[in-house]
């Protein structure tokens, strides 16, 4: 059997070559706990330390500002949870097209007396400025919009929505896992308008599954979720996951070399595909906006959605109809729901997300194989009437 | 041909096993999905090595695969434990019971759950480092919901009686947690015959990679625990967050292994740890802390009297071993441990702790004896203090000078 073309970039990535290899030794010999005092545990410590600037130059962040946990979904639980502890019960802001990892901890919060207010979208997936007025005119005390959508790839004007929220004091934060390594990221800048912390996930850029890392503006107070042995600065304790650590920080530094070039080779086959559906009259969410240049997320009128994947796998093309983390659910996505898209639409929805290792010419033999699932489909729902 | 330094330091990590790598490579290379991706064999294939995985940690502890939740780490099974269960019992009472020789993982969450309204009893152990059970049966309160001991402490190796305070906390009705990462492959774990609630499981200490843990949730009587991650659902809502398919493969080839190898490698390491404590015999004030007979092979700690802890450390390079001493902040502290056991502060700070693993030889171990002999003479030679208790003075009746 051949091996599927992978266009699901979005749900993970390939662990790239050379993060592989810089991994490999810390899967090896170089095996210390790097809180101890030996050799080998100073090796592991160094290790680390590199890995974090890494991180750091790749988000135009300072190292101390950034701090390993296990992945994006806990650095996401981490500042929300963690900056709602430092504060009174209050107001939190929480973009209607979020991935559950953010959703969540925010509703969890509402068990602490804290009431959520989701931040209506557009059409186009963008947040509301009416919607967004009325919530920072009740003074949040804390907002969190995602850089860009995992779903769509509609990215969010981040540093603006910062500006307004900084004028009603609330904490800022966005989950950036989607965006890192696809557009460019500068922390600094972000956060001179006010953006307090943000999120990132090593295996949607080419590095492990196991990382994760809150970038965070040392002035903005957040107590850990993780209790144990002090590392990451107390903020995250236990002993630190270095093989994946040491990949993420090797992840970071290559995505941020010629990411120009990269994204705009990404952006010429996802406008390929992109054509190739507009010739046969279906549409794109989101176009009108900004997008990440990789992700394509099309509606089929009339087509069950996972039907269509299915048969699209059965054809030798991985990609995903809804996001990963709830793709069993069943449900219509509850973030083409919010940008107003009805749910049997939101049922047909599909999403391609290229990535460095995709063809052209896998893009024509997608189209060719998208169609006949689509014949076949139709014939089905014909007969079935 | 040694490989210095000599790693004498299991407790702390152990280097991942050869076979484990091999199983983890295809989940490095080839098999990168998603295991939440339910279209495509990428997701499908990771989802399978991960229940597979799943099944094999179950395996050795004497548990369903429907028990075991995969976490991020020992450090994040203990949180998710203790404040899990605390938080979710929390109206049935709000007192929980550990021991002061616990981990900081499991001490540190006791102490956030003291700052949001909980009370924590934090039981003295005896000098042999064991729990007294008489002692903690006093403890016990109508309000008690939670007990946490561990089955083999990290630093001394000693070995609670899990199983007597298992029935203890089931006749009451009080939900028992276990740190067991030190355990596992190290004692044999039954978790169908032993009353035990929640288990932590850590990957890095048998011989996995680092940044994979587990937590055993007993279905039967059913357990609850309030989440700690929230998002996608994962892990029966109980831990959301993509899973690693290969660190899981990784913890679970581990333990697999484990379960095959334990009790030859119990009987290899048995020995060795006999040999050196032979090596130290003759040796004058020396102690070994913790109990003798109820512990595991693999640990040993041992206090050097009259020795000044940190020229011993620096004296003792060629070995990787761990100190009596951590370093919190800027300040060298004792070990809390050892002074649970009623060591004295420069007791503590003299002390070090050897364990032995899967690759440690007769030659390392006698290495690590000649060079402790040779060191401590050393350092008692120049020791103003070792010369009055060779003539015989009791140093506890010195009145010292105020500098």
């Amino acid at each position: 059997m051949r091996t599927p073309a992978f266009l699901d970039h979005n749900a993970t990535t390939p662990l790239d070559a050379s993060v592989r290899a810089v991994m490999l030794p810390w899967l090896g010999e170089r095996f210390g706990n790097p809180s101890s005092h030996h050799e080998y545990g100073r090796a592991a410590r160094a290790a680390i330390e590199t890995a974090r600037e890494q991180v750091a130059q790749g988000v135009g962040a300072h190292p101390t500002e950034v701090i390993f946990v296990s992945g994006g979904s806990e650095a996401n639980n981490l500042f929300i949870k963690g900056a709602a502890l430092t504060r009174r019960p209050g107001i939190i802001g929480v973009g209607a097209t979020e991935h559950p990892c953010v959703r969540e901890p925010a509703r969890q919060l509402r068990g602490q007396g804290w009431r959520v207010h989701e931040i209506a979208v557009d059409a186009a997936g963008l947040v509301r400025q009416d919607d967004y007025q009325t919530l920072l005119a009740q003074r949040p005390a804390l907002v969190s919009v995602m850089l860009a959508n995992n779903e769509t790839g509609v990215i969010q004007d981040v540093a603006a929505l910062a500006t307004q929220a900084r004028a009603a004091d609330a904490g800022f934060h966005t989950d950036a896992v989607q965006a890192f390594g696809k557009i460019a990221i500068d922390f600094r800048g972000l956060n001179a308008a006010g953006v307090h912390a943000l999120t990132l996930s090593a295996h949607k850029i080419g590095g492990p599954l196991g990382a994760g890392a809150l970038v965070a503006d040392k002035r903005i107070e957040f107590l850990p979720l993780v209790a144990g042995g002090g590392q990451e600065r107390g903020l995250r304790s236990g002993t630190e996951n270095i093989a994946a650590i040491v990949g993420f920080g090797q992840a970071a530094w290559l995505r941020a070399q010629a990411l120009a070039s990269r994204a705009a080779q990404q952006q010429c086959l996802r406008d390929r595909l992109e054509a190739g559906l507009g010739e046969m009259g279906f549409e794109v969410f989101g176009h009108h906006a900004p997008r990440l240049p990789n992700t394509s997320y099309f509606a089929v009128p009339g087509i069950d959605g996972d039907a269509l994947v299915g048969r699209l796998d059965r054809a030798g093309f991985a990609v995903a109809s809804g996001s990963a983390c709830s793709s069993a659910g069943g449900a219509p996505s509850a973030t083409l729901l919010a940008m107003g898209v009805a749910p049997e639409i939101a049922r047909s929805a599909v999403r391609v997300s290229v990535g460095d290792a995709n063809t052209a010419d896998e893009i024509d033999e997608f189209l060719g194989a998208f169609c006949r699932a689509l014949t076949e489909l139709r014939q089905l729902n014909r007969a079935v009437v | 041909m040694l490989k210095f330094p000599l790693y004498l330091d299991y407790s702390a990590t152990t280097p991942v096993d050869p076979r484990v790598v091999e199983k983890m490579i295809p989940f490095l290379t080839e098999h990168y999905g998603n295991p939440a991706s339910r279209s495509h064999p990428f997701g499908w294939t990771s989802e399978a090595a991960v229940e597979e995985a799943r099944e094999q940690v179950a395996a050795l502890v004497g548990a369903d695969a429907k028990d075991i939740i995969w976490t991020s780490g020992a450090t994040e099974s203990n949180n998710l434990a203790i404040k899990g269960a605390a938080n979710f019992y929390s109206s049935k009472g709000k007192h929980i019971i550990t021991l002061k020789t616990e981990h900081k993982a499991v001490l540190d969450t006791c102490r956030e759950l003291e700052r949001q309204g909980f009370e924590v009893t934090y039981l003295d152990v005896q000098e042999n480092g064991l729990l007294d059970l008489e002692a903690f049966r006093q403890a016990l309160r109508a309000d008690t919901v939670l007990v946490s001991v561990m089955f083999v402490n990290n630093e001394i190796g000693v070995i609670q009686p899990i199983r007597e305070i298992g029935e203890i906390c089931r006749e009451r009705g009080i939900i028992f947690h276990v740190d067991a990462a030190q355990a596992t492959g190290k004692v044999e774990i039954d978790l169908a015959t032993l009353k035990v609630d929640l288990m932590a499981f850590s990957a890095h200490k048998t011989y996995g990679p680092k940044g994979i843990g587990a937590l055993y949730v007993r279905r039967k009587p059913r357990i609850r625990l309030e989440a700690q991650m929230h998002g996608g659902g994962h892990e029966r809502g109980l831990r959301s967050g993509t899973l690693a398919p290969h660190q899981i493969v990784g913890m679970g080839e581990a333990f697999r292994i484990a379960r095959e190898e334990m009790a030859a490698e119990n009987a290899r390491i048995a020995k060795l740890q006999k040999r050196l404590i032979a090596g130290f015999e003759g040796m004058e004030s020396v102690f070994i802390n913790g109990d003798l007979e109820q512990r595991v092979p693999h640990n040993l700690n041992v206090s050097f009297a009259y020795v000044e802890g940190e020229s011993l450390i620096m004296a003792i390079k060629d070995i990787a071993v761990s100190s009596g001493s951590a370093c919190t902040s800027a300040s060298l502290e004792p070990s809390y441990v050892l002074r649970a056991l009623g060591r004295e502060d420069e007791l503590a700070h003299s002390s070090i702790r050897f364990s032995l693993g899967r690759f440690s030889t007769e030659e390392e171990v006698d290495f690590a004896v000649n060079l402790l002999r040779t060191k401590v003479a050393k350092l008692r030679e120049m020791s103003p203090l070792w010369d009055m208790v060779q003539e015989g003075v009791d140093l506890s009746t010195v009145q010292w000078a105020a500098h």
